[in-house]
């Protein structure tokens, strides 16, 4: 059936009728309904009241509904950001084996998938400074929660309590709350100081209770950390578990997690491979390897066919919900691996120059911004006194509300964040607006 | 049908394709405006220009088996076409924006998720649904604290959650994750649930009963009212794994069995990309009853538009935004694109397709009648039949699972296949069946790799290039 038809069936279910006659035939059957067993009390007979469309029509239809969004100047980030992404990474993760394949359960057909996730779990390894990185999680919320698990499970840590910042994305903490119900794990949350974590206070915070602290660099107002390395070594001191957040672009310059003595590194892989997808993500999780059996998700490892060639399988799988059912570490199944894919070719399509170059101009473009934001009479950038990455807090005189609703007027959406207090991300992708960004900022603050 | 899979081999003739690592990697110095002990010293990565890189990934992509490959009948993954043009749609620029931008400005997305989360009640029978859910696994559990939150609104503190034996393993790590005990429930002797073995399961401490229908045997529960009424008396909510909803389509629907709590697999039923093992989306639906519990934000519509709200009682997150977006964008397209007529006839081609094929090769079924998927046993290791089934082109069935049927192939051939194709399949199963024992051990012959030794990749795990290199210093 062609495209421009209305379909009268499923356009992709290939039978003609005579194909469809010879096979109830075959089967003994008058028609397909006598092959559903299904009491006559729970049948249905009504309608789902759904037209079929031609998929001309159905393109239109979407696309006339997608259209109603507007065409806005974003300058919004906090945990969701938007880079360029090669035009590479569309064309080979559509490759239909890639796209249309599933988890390697016979690796022996799916030695590409595997390879290339093989490839992405060492990128991070390399990136993170830690031994081991899974192939995805759904983002960087749940990737969080599934630490916090982890800690539970790990010997060398007791307690009860997850220590996460003050500022925290409301997204991520309200996910690693769900996370730990089933637990005997609570959420608390320690100061900040300035933006960054409050390590004076975390330290009189710190007791046997604790098992996890977790902490972000760059941190969700933008800031980079200072002390890190200070939560190394508190945490070290109370056998509780360090997990870093952090994002894939930061990794490429920010201070390596193992230097700083991270045990376990969460955060967001889609900000490479991705962009802007209304939130959708791709969770990094990278841990020592002491932890290695406890590791949610999927594990590719190298090992040998019977050729003796090298070849790659997922591994550890009973760690898994198939295998070990109510004792898994998670309950994760589907996971992002086509994302860790697309996450992967844009990491290799940068290069190690490439990336840290983009990182690079993630601090300079911030504090360039800021600058300007600054100037501008009825604001105050940054509010932190700290180094940016990408984004940052302004103050703003009049209301924050205010002056986004005006902004917004203009074509521009940005975050508010306070009641005076307005929050701006910037990359390669809004860097041609930025001059206009000002120039409205000086018309509406 | 005869396949040769790709295989590329490396000029040492150790390995396949070489890592992008073996091929080039440069180490860059880290050189910034930035104080230096706020910085990392260097990093080392693949460096290779983009004609190199797109060839790379090329030789990979040919050294992988999906949909459009072959026949890929793995029970319980609905492994469907994916239709091309909703790659187009979800590739569409305005879908490209970003959450937190003003409601007024992203009415698009806003609605079209109000009528996803619409259409998904009609077809589930239930009267609210959050998209919010990133997969399957992530719907259960957002299912089962929805049932935790509900019980916990009525002072009722309950322990358990019960679990067939033959479910999927997600549904004992999800009740687990959520802090219930597991009640696992042993099958009748006629692949269902046992209804006198339910009662004597369920109890005040009752949660929810985790009930996939069709059963993993491709069994539909006949006992469905029963068994509804059964947890219903105790007091306990009824959840439906939506994994095997490609059987039922139009049919019968979760909301009318007398189901609580459902999720859909629109990976599998409306037939987004599986990706390789993801992302998938598992959005829940439920009763008017527990609408209020559903995660914040969920969609409404307003005078003349669409905004996001929390729901009186929500459980809150269960993903840091709105779950994956552009993978909802591809499964209303699917919808859309078929409607009732096509949805419809998906599922009575899944289940044709099924019962044809299962008619076709000489293999034991001790279950039926089934639907969309049926479980053959194998006379050898059911592994060992995968493997040399590779051979033959096609993506063996799932294997030694559900463990009711010895040496189990697990196999869900999906709407998507014609008799021919069906024919070459059940050939595949045959000759299979056919051959003796030391070929089939022997197998596969003709993919890229050759079977590969899982125990000592366990035992000894190296999972990264640098630990490749660790190994060989």
């Amino acid at each position: 059936m062609s495209s421009e038809h209305t379909p009268d069936g499923s356009p992709f279910a290939p039978h003609t009728p005579s194909e469809t006659a010879a096979m109830l035939d075959v089967l003994g059957v008058d028609s397909e309904e006598d092959l559903f067993d299904i009491p006559e009390a729970v049948r249905f007979d009504g309608s789902f009241d759904i037209p079929a469309r031609s998929e001309r029509d159905t393109r239109r239809h979407l696309e006339t509904v997608l259209s109603r969004n507007e065409d806005v100047v974003e300058f919004l980030g906090r945990g969701h950001y938007d880079h360029y992404v090669p035009s590479l990474v569309d064309a080979i993760s559509h490759r239909s084996e890639f796209l249309t394949s599933y988890t390697q359960y016979q690796p022996e057909v799916a030695q590409g998938f595997l390879q290339a996730l093989f490839e992405y779990q060492s990128m991070l390894v390399e990136l993170t400074g830690l031994d081991v990185a899974n192939c995805s999680m759904y983002d960087a919320a749940t990737a969080l929660g599934e630490a916090a698990t982890l800690a539970t499970r790990v010997r060398s840590v007791s307690g009860a309590v997850v220590l996460v910042p003050e500022l925290l994305h409301e997204g991520r903490r309200g996910t690693l709350e769900n996370y730990v119900d089933g637990s005997d794990l609570r959420v608390e949350s320690y100061p900040m100081d300035d933006g960054n974590v409050d390590v004076d206070a975390l330290r009189e915070r710190m007791d046997e209770d604790v098992a996890m602290v977790y902490a972000e660099n760059p941190t969700l107002a933008g800031t980079i950390e200072e002390r890190l390395a200070d939560l190394g070594d508190l945490t070290d001191d109370h056998d509780a578990l360090f997990c870093l957040g952090t994002d894939i672009v930061a990794l490429a310059l920010l201070q390596e997690p193992a230097s700083v003595g991270a045990d376990v590194v969460v955060g967001e892989a889609a900000s490479l491979g991705v962009g802007y997808a209304d939130g959708m993500g791709m969770g990094l999780f990278a841990c020592d390897e002491s932890f290695l059996r406890q590791v949610p998700g999927r594990l590719v490892g190298a090992s040998e066919d019977s050729a003796g060639m090298r070849a790659y399988t997922l591994t550890l799988q009973t760690r898994e919900q198939h295998i070990r059912r109510e004792r898994a570490t998670s309950n994760i199944c589907t996971n992002q691996a086509w994302v860790a894919l697309r996450t992967a070719i844009h990491a290799a399509s940068l290069g190690p120059e490439g990336l840290v170059d983009l990182a690079d101009d993630c601090v300079t473009a911030a504090a360039a911004l800021a600058e300007r934001v600054d100037d501008i009479s009825g604001m105050r950038a940054p509010v932190y006194d700290r180094h940016h990455f990408r984004e940052f807090v302004a103050h703003t005189d009049q209301p924050a509300a205010a002056v986004a609703s005006d902004l917004a007027d203009e074509g521009f959406a940005v975050h508010v964040v306070g009641e005076h207090r307005i929050q701006l991300c910037t990359t390669e992708r809004n860097d041609t607006q930025r001059d206009a960004l000002v120039e409205a900022l000086e018309d509406v603050a | 049908m005869k396949y040769e899979q790709a295989r590329w081999t490396d000029d040492s003739e150790e390995l396949y394709e070489p890592l992008l690592s073996e091929k080039h990697t440069r180490e860059v110095e880290v050189d910034s405006d930035l104080p230096d002990h706020l910085t990392r010293d260097s990093v080392e990565l693949p460096d290779l220009s983009e004609p190199e890189l797109a060839r790379h990934y090329t030789r990979l992509s040919q050294m992988n088996y999906g949909v459009e490959t072959g026949p890929f009948p793995l029970g319980s993954c609905t492994m469907k076409y994916n239709p091309k043009f909703t790659d187009d749609v979800a590739g569409h620029p305005k879908a490209a924006t970003h959450p937190d931008r003003p409601a007024s400005t992203r009415q698009g997305t806003l609605e079209l998720r109000y009528h996803l989360q619409d259409v998904l009640g009609r077809i589930g029978g239930m009267d609210a649904v959050t998209l919010q859910p990133p997969a399957g696994a992530a719907g259960e559990f957002t299912g089962i604290l929805v049932a935790k939150a509900y019980h916990q609104s009525r002072g009722d503190e309950r322990s358990e959650v019960v679990v067939p034996d033959s479910a999927h393993g997600t549904n004992f790590a999800t009740a687990a994750m959520a802090g219930y005990d597991v009640v696992t429930l042993p099958g009748a002797e006629d692949g269902r649930v046992d209804v006198e073995a339910l009662e004597a399961a369920v109890s005040e401490d009752t949660a929810a009963l985790m009930l996939t229908n069709p059963n993993t045997l491709g069994l539909f529960e006949r006992d469905i009212e029963a068994i509804a009424d059964l947890v219903h008396d105790a007091g306990g909510l009824l959840y439906y794994d939506g994994a095997n909803l490609n059987a039922l389509l139009g049919r019968a629907r979760p909301g009318d069995m007398g189901f609580d709590i459902m999720h859909y697999n629109v990976h599998k039923t409306f037939a987004t990309p599986h990706g390789g093992g993801g992302p998938g989306a598992g959005p829940v639906g439920v009763t008017d009853e527990l609408a209020a519990f559903l995660p914040d934000p969920h969609v409404r519509e307003t005078n003349g538009g669409f905004e996001e709200y929390a729901p009186e009682h929500s459980i809150g997150k269960v993903h840091g935004y709105g779950g994956n977006w552009l993978v909802l964008v591809r499964a209303y397209a699917y919808i859309a694109r078929l409607g009732d007529v096509g949805l419809s006839d998906a599922s009575a081609k899944a289940v044709l397709n099924a019962n044809y094929l299962a008619s076709q090769i000489d293999y034991d079924i001790p279950f039926g009648p089934f639907h969309h998927e049926f479980v053959a046993s194998a006379d050898e290791d059911a592994a060992d039949v995968a493997k040399r089934m590779l051979d033959y082109g096609v993506h063996p069935p799932t294997t030694k699972w559900p463990e009711a049927v010895s040496e189990a192939l697990m196999t869900e051939p999906t709407e998507v296949e014609n008799r021919r194709s069906l024919d070459q399949l059940a050939t595949a199963f045959d000759a299979v069946a056919n051959e003796d024992v030391d070929t089939i051990e022997r197998a596969p012959e003709n993919t890229a790799a050759r079977r590969i030794d899982q125990v000592s990749a366990a035992r000894s795990p190296r999972l990264s290039w640098q630990a490749l290199d660790a190994d060989e210093q």
